[in-house]
């Protein structure tokens, strides 16, 4: 019997759809028990979210106020003593994920599997390196802890439907004092989650400016769309951080991608090859964009974007 | 502020296409070109900058890998490290046994901070700066788009999912660098010269006590699947018709 353990994550209202992502990954596993454990300074809500994930046998609440922010150094030795009844944790590979996963590994002296895209076996997991270029089978000792974060673009969501046992716990854990919250600054839209969006409109270098940027955000909405961007166009600050996509930025899987003036650098496609349709449109006909894209269209999008919006729209 | 370590690895230079082995085991690398990892590079930026605004701040550049990974210790030298440290090993070493490594190194040369790149984009696997900081029992601050340092302390801005997030932490203290942090300079011919000179000590996993070991195997590499071509359309009508067909709008 294999026991996994996801941590969730959430905002204190909202538990984020990668945690629905991790449970089908960890559901890959035969003969498996899978636990939710949420941190924060009152899970009630998003506990019951939890608790309706079809798979999920039992939802573990750690409620204290020195848990409001997901702050690694904090999680991390909760999750770590946590961790001691389980064979696996699961994390999301998210930024939330990816800070903590590390630091609970290291404290069980486990490995972690970072961004794992499909589960062999127990112990036998596939994982992109380079870039996505290369993809490793990469085996792990049973007589370990295994630490994952799981790539959620590889993931559909676990279906709702769920009645796990909610529990509330409470751990005899050192809490360091050294690392503190002070805010964070976050892109308040109305549009729809970059990294779970059914749709995604991103942008490139080409838009040439933050202000042309805008062509983009009006065709997103017209079409209920997220928004993203390529890592040169966030560089040149024509959008923020956060609606990077690729290698260091979000690995997204939209039913719809639109790139607009986007190259298409390598590190840039593998935040975007689990979409299901990518449609290119760029003035370089020979732009590697082209080389993924199943429609591609030449063209100037200064010119292409608005009707593109109008024909949408009609 | 007295002493800044920066952490640096050697890997495959960003722009080459990477190609994987026809036999599976791995990735072709033979004469292909090495280079310090880029976000490597931005830390150790980083810590350049922090010793040029200060006084007598020494930075120490180390990395764990083979001989020829002076090479990329001899351009963070020429870069401003005032010395560097290859702890030398022919083995590939996992992100665990890295960060054992460096907390070896930490150990013994006692800096307020050290910097590390998010992840090195060889493996892409983004643990060794957290897994350093759990070991040394210290702060740790991901991701860094700005880092202020104040006295014993310091204010790190991270990329996050939702857009950025501030932190402070007690030093010392582990920060792994984004992108975003600041553009490396070039190194120039007279400072290449000059970095001939500054000290590169070479040391051992077995001087510092560390066993290299495998907890993750791996067993096979293989290329992504491929995406099929897809077809060209000639303006927008014909593209907006080939996604109504698709039921995609």
């Amino acid at each position: 019997m294999h026991k996994v353990l996801i941590v969730g994550e959430h905002d204190g209202k909202t538990l984020n759809p990668a945690t629905a992502k991790c449970v089908t990954c960890a559901a890959g596993i035969a003969d498996c028990e899978v636990t939710v454990v949420l941190f924060g300074a009152d899970t009630a809500a998003v506990a019951a979210q939890a608790a309706t994930i079809a798979g999920v046998k039992a939802v573990l609440r750690v409620d204290r106020p020195e848990n409001e922010h997901p702050l690694a150094a904090i999680f991390a030795p909760q999750l770590a003593a946590l961790a001691a009844d389980y064979t696996h944790v699961f994390g999301p590979s998210t930024s939330f994920g990816k800070d903590l996963m590390p630091r609970v590994a290291a404290l069980l002296g486990a490995p972690q599997v970072s961004d794992l895209m499909s589960v062999d076996a127990a112990y036998r997991f596939k994982r992109p390196t380079y870039a996505g270029n290369a993809v490793v089978t990469v085996e792990a000792d049973a007589s370990r802890k295994l630490v994952a974060t799981v790539r959620v673009a590889s993931f559909e969501a676990a279906k709702g439907g769920g009645n796990a046992a909610v529990e509330s716990k409470s751990l005899n854990v050192t809490i360091p004092s050294h690392t503190r919250y002070l805010g964070a600054k976050t892109g308040s839209t109305d549009r729809p989650d970059l990294q779970t969006a059914k749709r995604v409109v991103s942008g490139g270098r080409a838009l040439g400016s933050a202000e042309n940027f805008k062509l983009l955000f009006s065709l997103a909405d017209k079409m209920g769309a997220a928004v993203g961007a390529s890592r040169a166009a966030v560089d040149a600050g024509y959008a923020p951080n956060e609606m990077q996509v690729g290698q260091t930025g979000k690995i997204i899987s939209p039913d719809i991608y639109i790139a607009i003036g986007i190259s298409g650098a390598i590190q840039h496609l593998t935040g975007i090859k689990d979409a299901r349709t990518i449609v290119a449109i760029n003035k370089d006909g020979e732009a590697p964009i082209f080389e993924v894209a199943d429609v591609g269209l030449v063209g100037d999008l200064f010119q292409i974007v608005p009707e593109l919006e109008r024909l949408i729209g009609g | 502020m007295q002493k800044i370590m920066v952490c640096i690895k050697r890997v495959v230079d960003y722009n080459v296409r990477i190609r994987v082995k026809p036999d599976g085991s791995g990735v072709m690398l033979d004469g292909v070109k090495m280079s310090v990892n880029p976000f490597d590079e931005i830390a150790l930026e980083e810590a350049l900058r922090i010793k040029e605004r200060g006084t007598n701040i020494e930075v120490v550049a180390v990395s764990i890998g083979v001989a020829d990974t002076q090479q990329q210790l001899r351009t963070a030298l020429a870069m401003g490290a005032d010395r560097a440290i290859l702890v030398q090993t022919d083995v590939a070493v996992e992100p665990l046994t890295a960060a054992q490594t460096f907390l070896a190194l930490a150990n013994k040369e006692q800096p307020d901070i050290i910097f590390l790149g998010k992840q090195a984009i060889d493996d892409d696997a983004n643990q060794t700066g957290q897994m350093l900081a759990a070991l040394w029992e210290r702060p740790q601050a991901t991701y860094a788009s700005k880092v202020a340092i104040a006295g014993t302390k310091a204010t790190v801005t991270r990329e996050i999912d939702a857009g950025l997030e501030t932190i402070e932490v007690d030093l010392p203290a582990v920060v792994t660098v984004d992108l975003r942090l600041n553009e490396p300079r070039y190194v120039k011919l007279p400072d290449i010269m000059k970095a001939k000179k500054k000290p590169l000590d070479v040391t051992s996993l077995d001087a510092l006590g560390v066993s290299a070991g495998v907890l993750l195997k791996t067993v096979k590499t293989e290329p992504p699947a491929q995406r099929q071509k897809g077809v060209m359309v000639k303006d927008v009508a014909e593209l907006v018709d080939a996604l109504k067909k698709k039921g995609l709008i």
